[in-house]
């Protein structure tokens, strides 16, 4: 008894071990995280006002704000959103609703799969050859945001599936049961039960198009405009490039310092605040589930 | 049908009389024990004895509590977030939730075996030799022993005995439970705990299950737990009866199948609920 | 077959019990055909990623071919001169592979250990309530656009890393692969930790009532079972780093040579296209060039994300014991 007292000790003492190393790496990545984000505030909180936010830049961009990058990142990814969304939706209830098991199906995972694996300067290039020149848009809001929907489009679909699959197959009977046709029962009961996990889910894609750099780099990005874009084939500014630009182009980069500190800490609240944003509420959905 | 080959000769007499409250064969003493998941109450004021040598059955309708009690006697629930236990297990006079007992160490001791059938995904010879192993075995002839040991008197050696070195995932249902109560009996456990370990089977398993128990409870004192009233009658020496969360009644097997106490008792043998 | 939602099933009420055959006939052929016509559909979105897939390969392809006219595949694939702006130019990619492939293997040599190590202890460390927590932060990790990443290695870490070390530039692929790293983190946790919660439960209570510890049923039981899922993750993980732009294009120094040192500045794949594509002619033999690179990249990670597709398949845990 007291030689196993003693090796269940040493059996104890190799879990304490192993699971303290598991500690130190969440805290070296939560470190990581905690620190960028603590930095960029402390150095960006400074620059904020409302004028950074309200204003054009000036003095080649050494003074001024960021809005016309700001409206730009907004465009862009509102019209991602517009790509995506029923794109992603559709081929979500096709997966979730329609598939049955066998070689389409199988092809169709394989080429989502894939299409999130694909780089986003792959996009980028992608959107050059076939938005810009095939179909002659130019460099344009409407070439990055069809880009940038591409590139979403696996999110979006991974979003909406998982929400589709949530709605128990209890749902579908009852209204089949009822003499509803398959695509009646997804219109008016599978659709409606799922669509606040779809939005909350897209909310990342949302995020993630407008964090995204490379893809928006030669298809729709300029280094400044003045204006805001008056049509789809306008090229705009937008909040990743800008900071780009900013922190590698130019003879001012040191004076700059603080204004790309503060465009920075404008990407993030916006980017990391969706995805909080979607993130609390699917929590929150997942626990409250009422069926 | 098939006798273990190495079992040690039988402690108990076969016809033990039902065992009083606080005698020396009691190996468990369950004393004032009471079980909360979270807020809700699913043991109140359980006192028993669980005889050495001898099959206990926990009987009762679902939801009643006797597999939650059964995995309080090993320490299995606190597996479960937010649950507490109030009042002692005493095993051979040990506290099971006193101060400085290991959960690990008290599972070693009291072996479980589940209602699904839960192979691990590896050999045969491995899932049994796993227990042993974590406790340091590692010489080729000693666990070669046990795994042999423990086969056979989970009465599965004969038909495994070629196929040591392949998945257990390729037996049937029924091998695939006797494996996992193998491979409970490889840790030299006091104490069998047995979560309806039949439900999953068809009744040929069954009855092969049943009678390794009546031939296991030589060595080991058995727990079962079984929705199966047959069951209990068949395999069992002393039955104790759960509802709503309470002992209703325990007692001889005999005695509470042909003249038990309660009146719930005898409607719920009799099939009148559950 | 009738349909309570449809106009023409509510024009049909007023009739009280349909008894014609032939109405319902008629109804349930439309209705048939117009479920076909909708089902065909939702299959045409299905396949449009495949669609997509297809087009970015065909326009990769198209417009990246027009550099074999005039160089040969071997020195472009095999050259060590990367100066595509130079009289003649230099169209050797071999410096900006190794440089890509030097980030990828540094980067996941710091992010596997961070990443597994943070989904085991989400697994099996932490508590339901700091669980709760700290997952949606590592989600958070992931959704950091790279330029503030990139931003961050430039900015505050390569001045620091000269200072530190005394180095030449900061710039290098030290710094890109620890943001790189950062970058694949979170992939490779929340895919890990998937992959350990979907071993059975039965088999982790299996191994608990045997008296084994939490750690010993984690090393035998639960990371056996989840071997295959944490090697996609890797694999994505890594997939993720190779293709990643914004941060190998600030931080990773740009010099299209081969590394001597973890030290040295390295040009990888992605950013070479993102820095060139600006100033080059569209059609010219540079723009060729850039999509041929793209090419390149393209294959590789495509050979990544296969590998992991075929490794999930190739391992999936069959369950616990319904064999």
């Amino acid at each position: 008894m007291s030689q196993d007292r003693r090796m269940l000790f040493w059996r104890r003492a190799r879990q304490e071990m192993a699971f303290l190393v598991f500690r130190l790496a969440v805290l070296v990545v939560l470190g990581a995280l905690g620190g960028i984000l603590l930095y960029v505030l402390i150095q960006g909180a400074g620059a904020i006002s409302w004028e950074f936010l309200t204003a054009a830049p000036r003095d080649s961009m050494t003074k001024g704000g960021i809005f016309p990058a700001l409206m730009g990142t907004l465009y862009l990814t509102l019209g991602a959103v517009l790509v995506a969304l029923p794109l992603g939706v559709a081929a979500a209830v096709y997966l979730s609703e329609y598939a049955t098991e066998g070689r389409v199906l199988r092809l169709v995972r394989l080429g989502i799969a894939n299409l999130a694996g694909v780089p986003s300067v792959v996009f980028g290039l992608f959107g050059l050859a076939l938005f810009v020149g095939y179909f002659k848009l130019g460099i344009s809001l409407a070439a990055g945001s069809l880009t940038l929907g591409l590139l979403i489009l696996p999110t979006v679909i991974g979003a909406a599936e998982e929400a589709l699959r949530q709605v128990p197959g209890t749902f579908r009977e009852a209204s089949l049961g009822l003499g509803a046709t398959r695509w009646q029962t997804i219109r008016k009961v599978v659709l409606p039960a799922a669509l606040p996990g779809i939005l909350t889910g897209s909310i990342l894609g949302v995020g993630r198009a407008a964090g995204e750099t490379a893809p928006i780099m030669f298809t729709a990005a300029t280094f400044f405009t003045l204006r805001l874009p008056s049509s789809p084939l306008d090229q705009v500014m937008a909040l990743p490039y800008h900071i780009y630009v900013l922190a590698t182009a130019g003879t001012h980069i040191a004076q700059t310092r603080p204004l790309q500190y503060g465009t920075v800490l404008v990407l993030i609240s916006l980017v990391l605040g969706l995805s909080l944003i979607a993130i609390v509420i699917r929590s929150r959905m997942r626990r409250h589930k009422k069926w | 049908m098939v006798v273990a080959a190495q079992s040690r000769p039988s402690l108990a007499q076969q016809d033990l009389p039902a065992p009083p409250a606080d005698n020396a064969q009691a190996i468990i003493q369950v004393r004032e024990l009471n079980f909360f998941y979270g807020d809700v109450q699913a043991l109140s004021d359980i006192n028993l004895d669980i005889a050495r040598n001898q099959v206990t059955a926990l009987i009762g309708p679902s939801g009643c509590g006797k597999s939650t009690f059964l995995r309080l006697l090993n320490r299995m629930n606190e597996l479960i977030p937010g649950t507490r236990v109030h009042g002692q297990v005493l095993f051979e006079g040990v506290d099971l939730y006193g101060p400085g007992v290991d959960p690990v160490e008290v599972r070693r001791r009291v072996g479980m075996v589940f209602q699904k059938p839960n192979p691990f995904p590896k050999t045969i010879y491995n899932n049994v030799a796993y227990g042993p192993r974590l406790y340091g075995v590692k010489d080729r002839r000693r666990l070669d022993e046990a795994v042999e040991r423990s086969l056979r008197s989970a009465a599965l050696w004969e038909e495994v005995k070629d196929i040591l070195n392949t998945s257990a995932l390729g037996l049937s249902g029924g091998q695939q439970q006797r494996l996992c109560i193998a491979r409970a009996i490889a840790m030299e456990p006091e104490v069998l705990l047995m979560d309806e370990p039949t439900s999953a089977l068809d009744p040929l398993a069954t009855s092969r299950i049943e009678e390794l128990v009546t031939e296991l409870k030589r060595r080991y004192t058995v727990v079962i737990v079984t929705h199966n009233m047959q069951q209990a009658a068949r395999v069992s020496d002393v039955t104790a009866f759960f509802y709503l969360g309470r002992l209703v009644e325990m007692g001889p097997t005999e005695t509470i199948f042909t003249r038990p106490r309660e009146k719930q008792t005898e409607q719920y043998i009799t099939g009148r609920f559950g | 077959m009738l349909n309570p939602f449809s106009g023409q099933a509510l024009a049909h009420k007023g009739l009280g019990r349909l008894t014609s055959a032939g109405i319902m006939n008629r109804r349930k052929r439309t209705s048939t055909e117009r479920e076909v016509i909708i089902r065909r559909f939702f299959v045409a979105a299905g396949l449009f990623s495949l669609v997509v897939m297809t087009l970015i390969v065909l326009f990769l392809f198209a417009e990246g071919i027009g550099l074999f006219r005039t160089v040969s595949v071997s020195d472009f694939l095999l050259g060590t001169a990367w100066y595509p702006t130079y009289d003649p130019p230099d169209f050797g990619v071999l410096p900006l592979i190794v440089g890509s492939a030097a980030v990828t293997l540094l980067s996941s040599l710091i992010a596997v250990p961070l990443g597994v190590g943070t989904a085991l202890y989400l697994a099996e460390v932490a508590g339901d309530r700091t669980r709760e927590i700290l997952k949606p932060a590592v989600e958070l990790l992931a959704s950091l656009p790279s330029v503030v990443l990139g931003f961050v290695g430039m900015v505050v870490l390569a001045p620091l890393m000269q200072q530190w070390w005394d180095i030449p530039t900061g710039l290098n692929v030290f710094n890109a692969s620890l943001m790189l790293a950062l970058m694949a983190i979170p992939t490779i946790a929340s895919i890990s930790e998937d992959a350990l919660h979907a071993v059975p439960r039965e088999l982790n209570e299996a191994s608990l009532a045997l008296g084994a510890t939490r750690w010993e049923t984690l090393t035998r039981v639960q990371l056996p079972g989840a071997l295959s899922g944490i090697g996609t993750g890797v694999i994505l993980g890594m997939s993720r780093a190779m293709g990643e732009t914004m941060v190998v294009l600030m931080v990773a120094g740009g010099a299209a040579q081969i590394p001597g040192s973890i030290f040295d500045s390295v040009r990888p794949l992605p950013a070479s296209i993102a820095a060139e594509m600006g100033e080059t002619p569209f059609g010219s033999e540079h723009y060729h060039a850039l999509f041929a690179i793209g090419m390149v990249l393209f294959l590789m990670t495509l050979a990544f994300n296969l590998v992991a597709a075929w490794f999930s398949r190739r391992f999936q845990q069959k369950g616990a014991a319904t064999l």
